[in-house]
């Protein structure tokens, strides 16, 4: 449910013209709710940015989300898997 | 990869029978600046709230769609987890709030300047919200216009 719930808040956020990635922990999910950016993340539910207590683990997955808010001229859906 | 079968038989039959929400058309805002030029906020659905505010309430049928504004200098100690979810592993944001608050983390980033500034307040809510009528209808608006007012270019979303 949170990745439905972050996906349809994005949304929002986007017609309000803020961009947004959202990171997504089943990639079934959103590619049913179709957030406008999203970073699938290959870790268990509870654990979006891998590890707690390590910082550069958690910088990799950010880096990769944020990096999607740059320069893409796809049209969305953009959706990509997180890939170290 | 997040899967299903992380789940119980009940939550995954729940899961994949559950209507979910297409977002269409999708509402696209490009990035007209560089990253490290743009106003950042975090919104997490992992249920934080600071001790001073309330818990969400896990009675609410269909799921509590409320929010709470995080001051981007609090404490990612002072972060209290009240998820509802017993379908996930818990003891990970509990340990480290910054697995799905990564306060810390954009507080580096911009020390680093790879963003341009951090929102003076980012956003929490509970994810779980099986009815999510009233989160597209009004909480989602409100999140939006008072990050909107912030000046805020970008967010992170992340659920848990």
């Amino acid at each position: 449910m949170c990745n439905q719930a972050v996906c349809l808040v994005a949304a929002e956020l986007e017609r309000q013209g803020i961009s947004t990635v959202v990171l997504q922990l089943l990639r079934v999910v959103a590619e049913k709710v179709r957030p406008p950016r999203a970073l699938f993340v290959p870790f268990k539910h509870g654990y979006p940015l891998e590890a707690p207590n390590d910082p550069p683990r958690q910088h990799a997955v950010i880096q990769k989300a944020l990096g999607l808010l740059e320069g893409s001229l796809e049209a969305p859906p953009l959706l990509r898997e997180f890939v170290r | 990869m997040g899967e299903l079968k992380e789940f119980s038989i009940t939550v995954r039959a729940f899961l994949m029978a559950y209507p979910w929400r297409r977002i269409d058309p999708i509402p696209w805002t490009p990035l007209i600046k560089k990253l490290a030029q743009c106003r950042l906020a975090l919104i997490s659905s992992a249920g934080f709230v600071l001790p001073e505010q309330a818990p969400f309430d896990e009675t609410i049928k269909g799921g509590d769609v409320s929010f709470r504004e995080i001051p981007s200098d609090a404490h990612v100690s002072s972060l209290i987890e009240t998820h509802r979810s017993d379908s996930f592993d818990h003891s990970g944001i509990n340990a480290d709030p910054n697995l799905a608050f990564p306060i810390d983390r954009v507080r580096e980033l911009s020390e680093q300047r790879s963003i341009g500034s951090i929102n003076r307040r980012h956003l929490s809510f509970m994810g779980s919200i099986t009815a999510p009528g009233r989160l597209v209808k009004e909480s989602a608006p409100a999140m939006a216009s008072l990050l909107r007012e912030d000046g805020v270019d970008a967010a992170l979303l992340v659920p848990v």
